[in-house]
C-alpha cells in the first residue's frame, strides 16, 4: 500500500489546479491519478480557442491552457500515473486504482480530491425514437474523431443541442468541409455561451432552430436523415411541424453528466440537482476528507472557473491534512445555502460556521432573466443584491458573501434567488 | 465448397443446432448474412427464460420450452454464459386474473413445469417491495430465469468452431437449387454445396424455405419494443415480471437482466411481411412500455434509461401457433426451424437436441465424432477476478489492466480476445455483445472511439473501415483537411 498525503483523481484542469494549490498551501506528499494517456483530460481535444480570458487574461487554445498547468505540476514532485484508471474508494481514504504497468494499486490518503470531470447525455437517455443505424453520436466523440484521431465522422450534419460542446463542433465540422445543417434546441433558448452562438453559427450562416427537436432518426445501417418537429411550451412535438431532414450524421449535445460512480460508490451524499457532491465552502464532500471540484462537482460553463474552484478544493484539502497532523478538527455547524425562486441550484451547499474568509456562491439560474435582480438573504438581512441586464442558464453565475456576514448568521439558511 | 450440411442463420437456434451437429462427423458450415453471430431476434428479445406454463398443452412449444428450461443451466455452464436461475411471477390484479393464474397453473402442471406456487399478496411483496399495491398476488416459478442471448449464440458457435463446424459471416443466402441430391446455395459470398439444409433463418425462414418451393408457412415480424436501464435501478425488481394476460393482451414484463440491469417491454405489433428489417423504436411503442410499467412497479421509471430498442419475433401467419421443426413437405433434406418466437430462447437448447434427432434419423450415415470437446472456456473477465488474480494476469499481459470502457470497467486485454476468438468480434456492437464496452451508461461516448482504433489496428483495417455493425454502417469517413 502506498501513502500520500493527498491523491487527487482526474488529471484534467480540475486535478491540476486542485494538486498545485495544495502543493503551494504546504501538502508535502501527493499522487494524480489519470485514466488517459496524458494529463489535461478533455482539454487535449479542444483545440478551438476561448481558454483563458478571465484566468490568464489571454486567449488560449484547449492544450495551450492544459499546457501551461502541465509544465507547472511537472516541476514539482508531485507524482503522476496516467493510463490509470481508479476502480474504487474504500474506508479509511484508500484508492483503489488500476494500470498496466503496477497491477492494482492501493493507495492510503489522508485526503483524496475527486476531479473526474463529466460526460455527454447519450442518445439512450433522449428517448428518441427511430434506427440503431451509425452516425448517431455525442457532439464530444465527433470532436475526438475530428481533432485527435483526424477523421470525419460525416458530412452532412443535423446537431440536435445548442451546448457549447455542440456549438463548437458546429464550426469546426463545417471548416472542415462538411455541411452543418442546422442547430435543433428543445428550448426556446440556447444552452450555450452567447460568444459560441455568434462565431460558430451566426458567422458561418447555420441557422439555430429554437423550441425544435428531433422526433425520429432514419436509415436502417448508416443514418439518412431526421425528422425535426417544433415543441410547444411542454416541449411536446407540434403535430403538424413534422420536417425530414436529410443528414448522415446526427450529433448530440444535450447536457453533461457529472461522473460520480466513484463518489456514490464511496457513499457520498450527491446533490439531485447538481448531480454531483453535496459540498461546503472548502469543497469538501459529506465524507470527511473527500473534496470534489471542477466538472465532477457541477458543470461548469468555463475552464477558468474550474480552475478557481480547484484551488479553493485544494486549499481546503491542504487545511484538512494540516489540521489533522495537528490533531484538530473542524466543529460541524454549518449554515445551509439554497436554492430559491430563479436560481436551479448553489455551490456550495453549506459554509462552515468556523469558516475563515469570504464565500463566493455559484449557481444557474432556471431561464433566460431581463434586467432582473440577484438577491442574497440571510433571515431578513440582504447579503447581496445586484442588478442584471441578462441572466441566462447557460452561464454560470456567482456572487461574493463576506466573512463578516456569514458570522453574524444565526441558525438561518442562506437564500439566492432572482427577482424579475 | 461442399458440405454435409449448410444451417442457415446464426441466431441462437442455428448456432445451437450448428454445435449440436458437431458432435457428428461429418462437414459443416453455417451461413450468416450479417457481419456477426446473433443480429436478428437473438440480440433483441426479453432474454428469459420461460418456466413453461404459457404453450398450449400438448404442443411442440410446451414440450421443447420445459426441455429447455431445466436444461438451460447445464448450457449455460458449458459455455460459459451468463444465466441467473432467478424465477418468475405472473402478477395478478383482479379477481379475474387469479383465476387466469389457477389456469396458468393447470397449464403449466401438465406441461411439466415443477414447483409452481400462487401466492399471496403478503409473499409477492416480499419478494417485490416496489411492486404495485394494486397487485393482490401472484403465479410463482422458480424454474424461470434470464440469459444473455447474443453471448449463447456466440458461445455456442465458437463451441461449434472448436469442433470443426465452419462459419461464414456476410454470407446471406439468396438463391437455392436443388440438383443430383445436391442443394446449390447461391450466398453473397460465393455458391456452397450441401447435401443438407437446416432453415434457421428467423423472420426469413419464409423466404428461404421459398427457394426449395416449400410455401407451407409465411412469417410475420412482430415488433416489441424496450427499454434498458441502468444497473442503478436494479434494486426495483428481482424476478421475472409478467403481467397476467388479460383480455388487454399479455403485457409487458419486467425483469433484471443476466448483467444486472433491469429490462422492460416488449409491445407487440404486427408488421408487414416486407418490413423484416424495420428494428426502429416509436413513439407510441416506447410510451406504451412506459405506461405499461407504471401499472406494475409504479416507482420505476425511464429516468435512468441507457437505451431502447425493438427486435421482430418470427411469428407464423395464421392459426398454428407452433413451432414449425420437421422436414420440409418439398424436399426431405431439408429442414425448417421457423416461428421460433417466445418461448425459443428458452427452447433452443432442447430445439438442438430435437434438431440433432431428426437428422440423425434423416442421414444415418454419419458418425458420433470420438471426441466432442462440450466445453467453450469464459472469456476472462478482469472485473469478476480476486485482487490477487489479477494482478497476476496484469503481471503476464499488461494490456489486461488498461481500461478502455470506464462504465463496465473492461480492459484492452478484454477487447483484444474478443477480437481473436474464433468468430471473434469485427464491428462496434460485436465487441460491445461479447465484453460489454460501450453497454454502460455513457454508451460508448467515451470508449467508442477507443474500440474503433483497437479493432483498426488487430484487424488491420484503416479506422474509416471500422463498423458498428457491418455493411454500411461505418463509423468515420474521410480523413481531415
Amino acid at each position: 500500500m502506498l501513502k500520500y498525503d493527498l491523491a487527487v483523481i482526474g488529471g484534467g484542469p480540475a486535478g491540476m489546479a486542485a494538486a498545485l494549490k495544495a502543493r503551494e498551501c504546504g501538502v508535502a506528499k501527493i499522487i494524480i491519478l489519470e485514466r488517459a494517456e496524458t494529463l489535461g483530460g478533455i482539454l487535449e481535444q479542444c483545440i478551438h480557442t476561448g481558454f483563458g480570458l478571465h484566468y490568464f487574461g489571454e486567449e488560449l487554445s484547449g492544450p495551450e491552457y492544459a499546457h501551461r498547468f502541465i509544465e507547472q505540476v511537472e516541476k514539482t514532485d508531485i507524482d503522476v500515473k496516467v493510463d490509470t484508471m481508479v476502480i474504487d474508494i474504500l474506508p479509511g481514504n484508500v484508492v483503489v486504482a488500476t494500470n498496466n504497468t503496477d497491477g492494482l494499486l492501493e493507495i492510503n490518503a489522508t485526503a483524496i480530491i475527486l476531479a473526474m470531470g463529466c460526460r455527454e447525455r447519450p442518445r439512450g437517455a433522449l428517448d428518441i425514437p427511430g434506427s440503431r443505424a451509425s452516425g448517431i453520436m455525442t457532439a464530444g466523440t465527433a470532436q475526438k474523431y475530428v481533432n485527435i484521431d483526424g477523421y470525419m465522422p460525416g458530412k452532412k450534419i443535423v446537431i440536435l443541442g445548442s451546448g457549447d460542446i455542440g456549438l463548437i463542433m458546429a464550426r469546426r465540422m463545417t471548416l472542415e468541409g462538411a455541411k452543418v445543417e442546422m442547430v435543433c434546441e428543445l428550448m426556446p433558448y440556447s444552452g450555450g455561451l452567447t460568444r459560441n452562438i455568434v462565431q460558430c453559427l451566426d458567422d458561418l450562416g447555420i441557422p439555430l432552430k429554437l423550441s425544435c427537436t428531433v422526433i425520429k432518426t432514419h436509415g436502417i445501417e448508416r443514418l439518412e436523415g431526421v425528422t425535426i418537429a417544433n415543441v410547444d411550451e411542454h416541449r411536446k412535438p407540434i403535430p403538424g411541424t413534422e420536417q425530414f431532414v436529410e443528414c448522415d450524421t446526427l450529433l448530440l449535445s444535450v447536457g453533461l453528466i457529472p461522473e460520480n460512480e466513484l463518489t456514490r460508490m464511496a457513499g457520498i451524499i450527491i446533490d439531485p440537482v447538481t448531480n454531483g457532491a453535496i459540498v461546503d465552502e472548502y469543497r469538501q464532500t459529506s465524507r470527511p476528507g473527500v473534496f470534489a471540484c471542477g466538472n465532477v462537482l457541477q458543470v461548469h460553463d468555463l475552464v477558468d472557473y474550474v480552475t478557481q474552484e480547484s484551488q479553493i478544493a485544494g486549499e481546503g484539502a491542504a487545511k484538512y491534512i494540516q489540521s489533522k497532523s495537528k490533531s484538530r478538527s473542524r466543529s460541524g455547524k454549518c449554515i445551509h445555502v439554497k436554492a430559491q425562486n430563479g436560481v436551479r441550484y448553489v455551490v456550495p451547499q453549506n459554509i462552515n460556521c468556523t469558516t475563515d474568509g469570504d464565500v463566493k456562491i455559484y449557481f444557474r439560474v432556471t431561464d433566460i432573466f431581463k434586467n432582473a435582480k440577484i438577491v442574497v438573504t440571510a433571515g431578513d438581512k440582504v447579503l447581496y443584491s445586484k442588478k442584471k441586464k441578462k441572466l441566462a442558464p447557460g452561464e454560470m453565475e456567482s456572487v461574493p458573501i463576506k466573512l463578516e456576514d456569514i458570522k453574524k448568521i444565526d441558525k438561518q439558511d442562506i437564500i439566492v434567488r432572482v427577482e424579475a | 465448397m461442399q458440405y454435409d450440411v449448410a444451417v442457415i442463420g446464426a441466431g441462437v437456434c442455428g448456432a445451437m443446432i450448428t454445435r449440436e451437429l458437431s458432435k457428428l462427423d461429418l462437414n459443416l458450415v453455417m451461413l450468416e448474412k450479417c457481419n456477426d453471430i446473433a443480429m436478428g431476434t437473438s440480440k433483441a428479445n426479453s432474454a428469459i427464460v420461460h418456466a413453461g406454463f404459457d404453450a398450449e398443452n400438448g404442443s411442440l412449444k410446451a414440450k421443447l420450452n420445459v426441455q429447455g428450461a431445466s436444461l438451460m443451466a447445464y448450457y449455460c455452464n458449458k459455455l460459459s454464459v451468463p444465466y441467473k436461475n432467478i424465477g418468475s411471477l405472473v402478477v395478478a390484479y383482479s379477481w379475474d386474473d387469479m383465476q387466469t393464474l389457477e389456469t396458468l397453473f393447470e397449464r403449466g402442471f401438465n406441461n411439466g413445469v415443477p414447483n409452481m406456487e400462487i401466492i399471496s399478496q403478503e409473499q409477492l411483496r416480499e419478494m417485490e417491495p416496489y411492486i404495485s399495491e394494486e397487485a393482490i398476488g401472484a403465479l410463482w416459478a422458480p424454474t424461470a430465469g434470464v440469459v444473455s442471448p447474443y453471448e449463447l449464440a456466440i458461445a455456442a458457435t465458437e463451441n461449434a468452431i472448436m469442433n470443426g463446424a465452419r462459419v461464414k459471416r456476410n454470407s446471406g443466402v439468396f438463391d437455392i437449387e436443388y440438383k443430383n441430391d445436391m442443394f446449390f446455395l447461391s450466398t453473397a459470398s460465393g455458391v456452397i454445396k450441401a447435401k443438407y439444409v437446416i432453415n434457421c433463418a428467423g423472420v426469413f425462414a419464409d423466404q428461404i424455405a421459398k427457394m426449395i418451393g416449400d410455401e407451407s408457412f409465411k412469417i410475420i415480424p412482430r415488433k416489441g419494443e424496450y427499454y434498458l436501464l441502468d444497473k442503478t435501478e436494479k434494486k426495483m425488481v428481482n424476478h421475472v415480471l409478467f403481467h397476467c394476460p388479460s383480455a388487454m393482451g399479455k403485457g409487458i414484463l419486467i425483469t433484471p437482466t443476466a448483467h444486472g440491469n433491469v429490462l422492460m417491454g416488449p409491445t407487440a405489433i404486427d408488421l408487414d411481411f416486407d418490413s423484416k428489417l424495420d428494428v426502429d423504436t416509436t413513439i407510441e411503442g416506447l410510451d406504451k412500455v412506459k405506461s405499461d410499467v407504471r401499472n406494475v412497479i409504479p416507482q420505476l421509471t425511464t429516468r435512468n434509461a441507457i437505451t431502447s430498442f425493438a427486435g421482430l419475433r418470427a411469428h407464423i401467419a395464421g392459426d398454428n401457433s407452433d413451432f414449425i421443426i420437421a422436414q420440409s413437405k418439398a424436399n426431405e433434406r431439408f429442414v425448417n426451424v421457423a416461428g421460433i418466437e417466445s418461448p425459443g430462447l428458452t427452447a433452443a437448447p432442447a430445439i438442438a437436441r430435437y434438431v440433432g434427432e431428426i437428422f440423425r434419423k434423416m442421414a444415418p450415415e454419419y458418425q458420433k465424432k470420438e471426441q466432442f470437446i462440450s466445453r467453450r472456456p469464459a472469456p476472462i473477465r478482469v472485473n469478476e477476478l480476486s485482487k490477487e488474480e489479477r494482478e497476476e494476469l496484469i503481471k503476464k499481459d499488461s494490456r489486461y489492466g488498461k481500461i478502455i470502457c470506464r462504465c463496465e470497467g473492461i480492459t484492452e486485454g478484454e477487447i483484444i480476445d474478443a477480437i481473436k476468438a474464433p468468430c471473434g468480434a469485427r464491428d462496434v456492437d460485436g465487441v460491445k455483445r461479447r465484453t460489454r464496452a460501450g453497454m454502460g451508461r455513457c454508451q460508448g461516448g467515451f470508449c467508442g472511439s477507443k474500440v474503433v482504433e483497437i479493432l483498426s489496428r488487430e484487424l488491420d483495417i484503416p479506422m474509416n473501415q471500422v463498423t458498428k455493425f457491418g455493411n454500411r454502417s461505418k463509423i468515420v469517413f474521410n480523413k481531415t483537411k
